[in-house]
């Protein structure tokens, strides 16, 4: 077995969803040699190479991978497919772009979304929000997948750096070009590795009153989240959702704020420890996942909870 | 310019799924079917692109059971000009399927093919992108806005970081995300008129195209419950219930 990670980075450091996946690839193989294309990304090679279970780093450090596009990535990863035995990436937007371009061009299958490893070619992926688990099993000679970064724990550090080699690619993308990123900068933890998040729905009623989630939120130090009803409203961006089609979380504690609980948005939290919900309607079917359930209007309670807060010293 | 949509047949939106239990699959007998959602946005955007003149003809896709072809016409209702159905009873993997509609494209030579990012059912998120690989096309996924500009298009991307904006060369793939658009409900009179409009099937094993499955599903089971949950009356009691006896706070 020879695995393949393709990192997700920022030029600057991994993703917390590349670190979940080097985890994966150690359960399948020793032997895990990490892809890191990118641009002015030195940083990321000498700290990755100290990431346990990885064996080699190989880079290719070029303009067109400063945001890498799928065209271009997926040629470079073309070049060295056929040393490996499984091909995996982070199953965020960057890995679901990337994957299946790869796996159609080698012929072979894609595995979307992999919660469980139990051998070298079966594996366990949520379908239907969620609601079913289907264990597959790949005959193909590479196997090419995504992983779900909350199933798999971060690989630790390790002492001695794994070895860094150069990758050279000539790009001949004429079809797609990238113009411009929007990112919502944010001091707060990463919705998918945030210890606690605290999640707002319609029931917040408008973009101002959303204020009052992330006021809590910093209080907490805990990331922010929102149901697809939220941002459809306008009140939060769209990188705020969480659900089948947004993010899925799995931190020890989701607080839901007038979060009604529609399966889209359960499915992307059922990994979660602990689930709270606060919400007025008794019959709302957050209530059925939720650990505590607390009917209320979130405005009434909310001096309580800004009391109780400052009482546990957050 | 012709745009071709890929629209598949899943249960519906609004159902409670049932795994069956002897770990087989989901049941699908007597449950309500519909078009499945992200392609109903894919479908709107093709649509609107031709009511602004910038496309001349919407061609709507399925592969699957002669049953799609219930889905097709609700594609017809919607605005699509024709419909293709590459029938087949065999299980379709998101490769299989990306195969079929690589033909269709050969064929009818679109200049844009619109999908939905995922299928609810398998959740694969992986056709599009296959289909933009097996063509050597431009990939536009999750997308959230998108302008045609003469031999390009600008797609808005939903990603995990916040919106991305990339230009591609046409012909190429867009699959679309929730925010897209919100998609048409057809009225009666489109709905009668749908009817009559041309829908054709081709059998896929015509194609000679290999769609076995590539992977075998073992078996489909129910996720693991979550214990039975408590109500708490008061703030006070919920942080005491986080503090003390859970202690994540």
């Amino acid at each position: 077995m020879s695995v393949l990670v393709i990192a997700e980075h920022d030029n600057q450091k991994l993703s917390t969803s590349t670190l979940s996946t080097i985890t994966a690839a150690t359960i399948l193989a020793s032997d895990v040699t990490l892809l890191i294309a990118g641009y002015d990304c030195s940083s990321v090679c000498e700290s990755a190479s100290r990431i346990a279970g990885v064996k080699k780093i190989i880079t290719s450090d070029i303009g067109c991978f400063k945001v890498p596009l799928a065209e271009d990535l997926v040629a470079l990863t073309q070049l060295i497919a056929n040393d490996y035995t499984h091909i995996l990436a982070p199953a965020s937007t960057f890995g679901k772009n990337v994957i299946p371009r790869l796996a159609a061009l080698l012929d072979v299958a894609a595995i979307t979304d992999v919660i469980l490893i139990e051998n070298d070619n079966t594996f366990k992926r949520p379908i239907y929000a969620g609601n079913a688990i289907a264990t597959v099993q790949s005959q193909d000679r590479v196997k090419v997948m995504t992983i779900r970064p909350t199933a798999f724990e971060s690989a630790p550090t390790q002492d001695s750096p794994a070895p860094i080699q150069t990758l050279g690619y000539t790009s001949q993308n004429t079809l797609s070009e990238f113009i411009a990123i929007e990112t919502h900068q944010s001091e707060r933890p990463e919705l998918t590795s945030a210890k606690i998040i605290i999640s707002g729905g319609r029931g917040l009623q408008n973009a101002e009153q959303f204020k009052i989630i992330e006021r809590l939120a910093d209080r907490l130090h805990a990331a922010v989240g929102a149901s697809r009803a939220a941002v459809d409203a306008g009140f939060v961006p769209n990188d705020y959702q969480v659900g089948q089609t947004g993010k899925v979380v799995a931190p020890d504690l989701y607080i839901a704020i007038g979060i009604s609980g529609a399966i889209q948005h359960l499915a992307g939290i059922k990994d979660s420890k602990i689930i709270v919900a606060i919400n007025k309607d008794p019959d709302a079917p957050i209530f059925e996942v939720a650990d505590y359930g607390l009917v209320a209007d979130f405005f009434a309670i909310l001096p309580e909870f800004e009391n109780v807060l400052t009482q546990l010293g957050y | 310019m012709k745009v071709l949509v890929a629209i598949k047949r899943v249960i519906d939106y609004h159902t409670k799924i049932r795994v069956k239990a002897d770990g087989s699959g989901v049941e699908t007998r007597n449950v309500k079917m519909a078009m499945n959602p992200f392609d109903e946005i894919a479908l709107e955007a093709a649509i609107r692109l031709k009511e602004a003149g910038q496309a001349s003809e919407v061609i709507v896709v399925s592969c699957g059971t002669s049953e799609c072809q219930e889905t097709l016409r609700a594609g017809l209702a919607m605005g699509a000009d024709r419909a293709i159905l590459i029938e087949t009873s065999e299980e379709l993997q998101p490769l299989a399927v990306a195969k079929l509609l690589n033909a269709v494209v050969n064929k009818e030579s679109p200049q844009l093919v619109f999908l939905g990012k995922q299928a609810i059912d398998d959740d694969a998120n992986q056709t599009g992108q296959m289909l933009a690989g097996l063509l050597n096309w431009a990939q536009g996924t999750f997308a959230s806005n998108i302008i045609i500009n003469n031999d390009k298009i600008e797609v808005e991307r939903e990603v995990d970081g916040g919106l991305e904006k990339v230009s591609l060369k046409l012909p190429a793939i867009v699959t679309a995300d929730l925010r897209l658009n919100e998609p048409r409900f057809p009225s009666l009179p489109n709905i009668m008129k749908a009817k009559q409009k041309p829908l054709e099937v081709i059998s896929a094993s015509s194609l000679n195209i290999d769609i076995k499955p590539r992977l075998t599903v073992l078996k489909i089971e129910s996720p693991p419950i979550r214990k039975q949950g408590v109500k708490v009356n008061t703030i006070n009691e919920l942080f005491n219930k986080l503090h003390v006896t859970e202690k994540v706070l």
